[in-house]
């Protein structure tokens, strides 16, 4: 019952949140000076040529009117139509967002395993130098941002010693029996290896770069928590038992230090996909970030509202899904 | 023959000051041994010497800890672990932080018999069932489904005081089992502590700063100041004829055991020197 009633009350906030987020953005690229019409024409187009078609894509009216048609559209699934492509904002957005959430979520992994692994064997080595060198190679990644690891990585890993690709999501020779854009999960699902293959080696660089800081951040706080909670009386009292360094760890420690971590990382998540704007520019990787960016340089104001919009909806999706895990996790709060 | 015999047990701070100069003590099968003295006097200290949780910042300079004739402190450490999980247990002080907030009371009694002992798990259970009735608990089924921040601190005690004798240790720490609770409730863990300890023929070593608890539960008592051993003699011949100046004075300290109208009295400053002087001459000694 408490459960469905913070998810009602999470999908109104949310609601009214994206509301703002809409009403911002489109006053926003309004008043931003550049036309987008005037961008589309080729040169020589006449003033004239460009009032037909502002009227046509409704850019003459005034920016409420604007405004009032724009959400009447997207409350019937209608996000208009893209002045560059002259396509369906909603169909392109939806066709890049499963690239950039397979580029997220790989990320994410990455993040956690790499943080998650610095944590544990730095509480494990504990005042030994290895903890100090563990301390200073989460200090080095904490301090580079992701562009910079991704020009790091490129350097190392596709020019100095080419072990992966740095460009794109798939080598564009490849057959794809694909019917969904998820290429990831669904070459696993068919069981193609080959193409799992590829796709992996294109996106591990690009995902790597957006890991490291995080992977970073989470480390840092999971030692944090770890070597606090291996203090309590609890775990003192594991160790009377008979249990070694590993089981206090990963048994009595581990369950309790997470939950901080847990929080930091639903926060951070969201931040990786903000990421994901200029690692994706960076690799040529054709996800939403690469749309975003044509989409802000082309002044394509649909498909700008349509992508800002969606990674809004994201954001508050993350958060929510994070604040439900932190619940069930923490046997305290599912009691409450 | 003692059970648990502390020879010439010496802790130092790393890089700093000496914590135990120098203790021996012996606990028989089956005795209550008491640990007095003031706060910082190191009496935990000797505790977490016997069950191998000394913090990382303490040294073993030198001494034996024998269990049963073995010395564990000669031991490989896995080994010497997996001995104290069998054959010690740790009665905590504060029931509201010795249990896993994130564990279900239940697997928090019978994981040392299931991963330490190897017993089934079915075994491990029934067992939990019969202690927690016997620390007189309903409902031990509910309660060791619960998590611990669903029970009272009275209770979360009584459930350490169960998990401890889980395997039949031959020898339970109680490190001021009662001094976190409320004054109703420690008349009764005390009992309790007390009543468990006669059925099951365990030895203890009770650490306290309550003479009064002394004179109920103990059969032997040491007494500490600054990690040395002032006194260590049979309750009867303490209460009644102190050796030490300083037993003298934590006795008068006591009210009970004056007179109860009577405001505490510290210990005098001369008694204070006269400790010192003993310490430092200890210290002398330890130098050459
Ligand atoms: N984790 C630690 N690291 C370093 N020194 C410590 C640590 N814990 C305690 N000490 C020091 O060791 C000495 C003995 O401490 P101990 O805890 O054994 O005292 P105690 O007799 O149990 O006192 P209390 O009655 O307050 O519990 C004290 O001087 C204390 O400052
Ligand atoms: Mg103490």
């Amino acid at each position: 019952m408490q459960l469905l009633q913070t998810i009602f009350l999470r999908l109104i906030t949310t609601a009214v949140t994206l509301f703002g987020v809409a009403v911002i953005v489109f006053v926003v690229i309004r008043i931003v000076p550049g036309n987008p019409i005037a961008m589309m024409l080729p040169p020589g187009a006449t003033e004239a040529d460009i009032a037909r078609l502002s009227a046509l894509y409704g850019l003459d009216k005034s920016i409420p009117e604007q405004f009032a048609i724009w959400s009447g559209g997207v409350l019937r699934g209608d996000f208009g139509t893209s002045i560059t492509t002259r396509q369906p904002v909603l169909g392109l957005v939806l066709g890049r967002l499963p690239a950039t959430l397979e580029l997220a979520i790989m990320a994410l992994v990455m993040a956690v395993l790499i943080g998650g692994v610095m944590a544990l064997t730095g509480t494990r080595l504990r005042g030994t130098r290895s903890e100090g060198a563990i301390d200073v190679a989460n200090g080095m990644a904490l301090s580079i941002p992701d562009f910079l690891w991704g020009l790091v990585l490129i350097l190392a890993f596709g020019v100095l010693l080419p072990v992966f690709h740095i460009s794109g999501r798939i080598t564009p020779s490849l057959q794809l029996p694909f019917s969904t854009n998820f290429y990831l999960f669904e070459s696993l699902v068919r069981l193609r290896f080959d193409l799992w293959a590829d796709i992996v080696s294109h996106m591990f660089l690009p995902a790597l770069a957006l890991a490291i800081p995080l992977s970073a951040v989470i480390g840092q706080l999971l030692k944090q928590s770890l070597k606090e909670t291996m203090h309590l009386d609890y775990v003192t009292l594991s160790r009377t038992k008979g249990y070694g360094e590993n089981h206090v760890i990963l048994h009595e420690a581990l369950p309790n230090a997470i939950l901080p971590t847990l929080t930091l990382i639903g926060v951070q998540f969201t931040f990786l996909i903000g990421g994901t704007v200029i690692i994706e520019r960076l690799f040529s990787y054709e996800g939403l970030g690469n749309l975003a960016i044509d989409a802000v340089i082309n002044r394509d104001l649909p498909l700008i509202q349509g992508i800002v919009i969606l990674f809004a909806a994201i954001f508050t999706v993350v958060n929510l899904v994070v604040d439900l895990l932190y619940a069930t996790l923490n046997p305290r709060l599912r009691h409450a | 023959m003692s059970y648990l015999s502390i020879r010439d047990l010496e802790l130092r701070l790393k890089g700093g000051g000496r914590l135990l100069r120098r203790v021996s003590l012996e606990v028989a099968r089956g005795e209550v041994h008491g640990l007095v003295g003031e706060s910082g006097a190191g009496k935990s200290m000797i505790g977490k010497a016997v069950l191998g949780t000394l913090p990382r910042s303490v040294e073993i300079v030198s001494g034996q800890i024998l269990l049963d004739g073995t010395d564990v402190l000669a031991m490989h450490p896995a080994a010497r672990r997996r001995l104290i999980g069998a054959t010690c247990a740790l009665i905590p002080q504060d029931p509201l932080t010795a249990l896993n907030p994130a564990h279900r009371v239940g697997p928090q009694i019978t994981d040392r018999l299931v991963d330490i002992l190897r017993w089934p798990r079915a075994k491990a259970e029934a067992r939990a069932r019969e202690l927690l009735a016997e620390v007189q608990i309903a409902e031990p089924e509910r309660v060791m489904r619960s998590y611990p921040h669903e029970l009272s601190g009275g209770m979360r005690q009584r459930i350490l005081i169960a998990s401890a004798f889980a395997a039949e240790p031959k020898l339970i720490v109680a490190d001021e089992p009662t001094t976190a609770l409320d004054v109703t409730v420690q008349k009764q863990i005390l009992k309790l502590i007390k009543a468990m300890q006669e059925r099951h023929g365990t030895a203890l070593l009770f650490v306290t700063h309550d003479l009064g608890v002394v004179s109920k539960i103990c059969q032997r008592l040491s007494v500490l100041y600054a990690g040395m051993v002032v006194e260590d003699t049979d309750v009867r011949t303490f209460f009644r004829a102190p050796r030490h100046p300083y037993s003298r004075a934590l006795l008068a300290a006591t009210p009970k055991y004056t007179d109860p109208t009577h405001s505490l009295t510290p210990v005098p400053e001369a008694v204070i020197a006269t400790v010192r002087a003993e310490v430092a001459e200890a210290d002398r000694r330890a130098g050459a």
